[in-house]
């Protein structure tokens, strides 16, 4: 039970690295179509839910963990943000219909690079597990 | 008892780190290059088979090095380097395979964007054995993702 826990919510996670993969290469000016950004959507939205779920879950599942404990609210409070922040940056690239490159305000780029280091700050918690 | 979920030396941290980030760059270039490679099959358009091309270059092949390096040097730190375990045995098989596809993909996805550049048009034929390799890449990956999380013996 809990290696496949364990299992789907680092999957999750992966989803959610490849959704800001994606993100990152439009931010860039990479092409926008409208086949990739509803493929980032997906897997940012799969990611962010499987990533929570199973992560409160795996918390629960274990009895060295606690849903209290200091590592696992920070998480949970990186996660709020880098939602936030995806939300803003997914609703500020919107495809042109010819897949080509368009253009993205700095308040989205900022939303977008603000829900990388999110989501990097969340890895290290993860990794480390600082007071655990 | 996995090495992602558990209690481990904090020295081990940013060997781990390197590891997993360079797995999720890899991991999620690769799956870029392959929905704008299957989304260039219908409209064969330059833009998206450059894009694929440049997220394998600039995304999947540092994310590798990153993620190889990062495996190497864990291993080392859990004095697993020279482990007969069956998990160690997927990830280093799935890893040199993997390198190998990914440099069969980047040479042709080259040809293929050299092609475009030239105004010869893009290769469908190119771009869907690219499409294969790279999924098949990834496919790859996530079976090493299970084999390091489950462990099995």
């Amino acid at each position: 039970m809990y290696d496949a826990l364990l299992f789907f919510h680092l999957l999750a996670t992966f989803f959610l690295a490849a959704g800001i993969v994606i993100y990152s290469a439009f931010v860039l000016g990479g092409p926008v179509s409208r086949a990739t950004r509803t493929i980032a959507e997906i897997l940012w939205g799969v990611g962010g839910l499987g990533t929570l779920a199973l992560g409160i879950w795996l918390a629960l599942n274990r009895p060295e963990y606690e849903i209290w404990d200091g590592w696992i609210i920070a998480a949970l409070v990186l996660w709020v943000l880098a939602t936030g922040s995806g939300a803003q940056a997914s609703r500020g690239v919107q495809p042109a219909g010819d897949d080509s490159a368009v253009a993205i305000d700095r308040r989205t780029m900022f939303a977008h690079w603000m829900r990388v280091l999110w989501f990097t700050l969340l890895l290290v918690v993860m990794l480390w597990k600082p007071g655990a | 008892m996995s090495v992602v979920g558990a209690i481990r030396p904090d020295s081990w941290g940013l060997a781990l780190f390197l590891h997993v980030a360079g797995a999720m760059v890899l991991v999620g270039a690769l799956t870029l290059s392959s929905v704008s490679l299957i989304g260039a099959w219908r409209s064969a358009s330059p833009a998206l088979i450059r894009l694929a091309y440049r997220s394998l270059f600039y995304g999947a092949l540092p994310g590798y090095i990153v993620f190889r390096v990062g495996a190497e040097w864990i291993a080392d730190k859990e004095g697993l380097a020279d482990s007969n375990l069956t998990w160690i045995g997927i990830g280093y098989g799935v890893s040199d395979i993997g390198a190998l596809l990914l440099i069969i993909a980047l040479v042709i996805g080259r040809i293929g964007v050299r092609r475009i550049n030239r105004g010869q048009g893009a290769s469908a034929i190119s771009a869907r054995i690219v499409t294969g390799l790279v999924s098949l890449v990834l496919v790859a990956y996530l079976v090493a993702v299970w084999a390091m999380t489950t462990k099995p013996t």
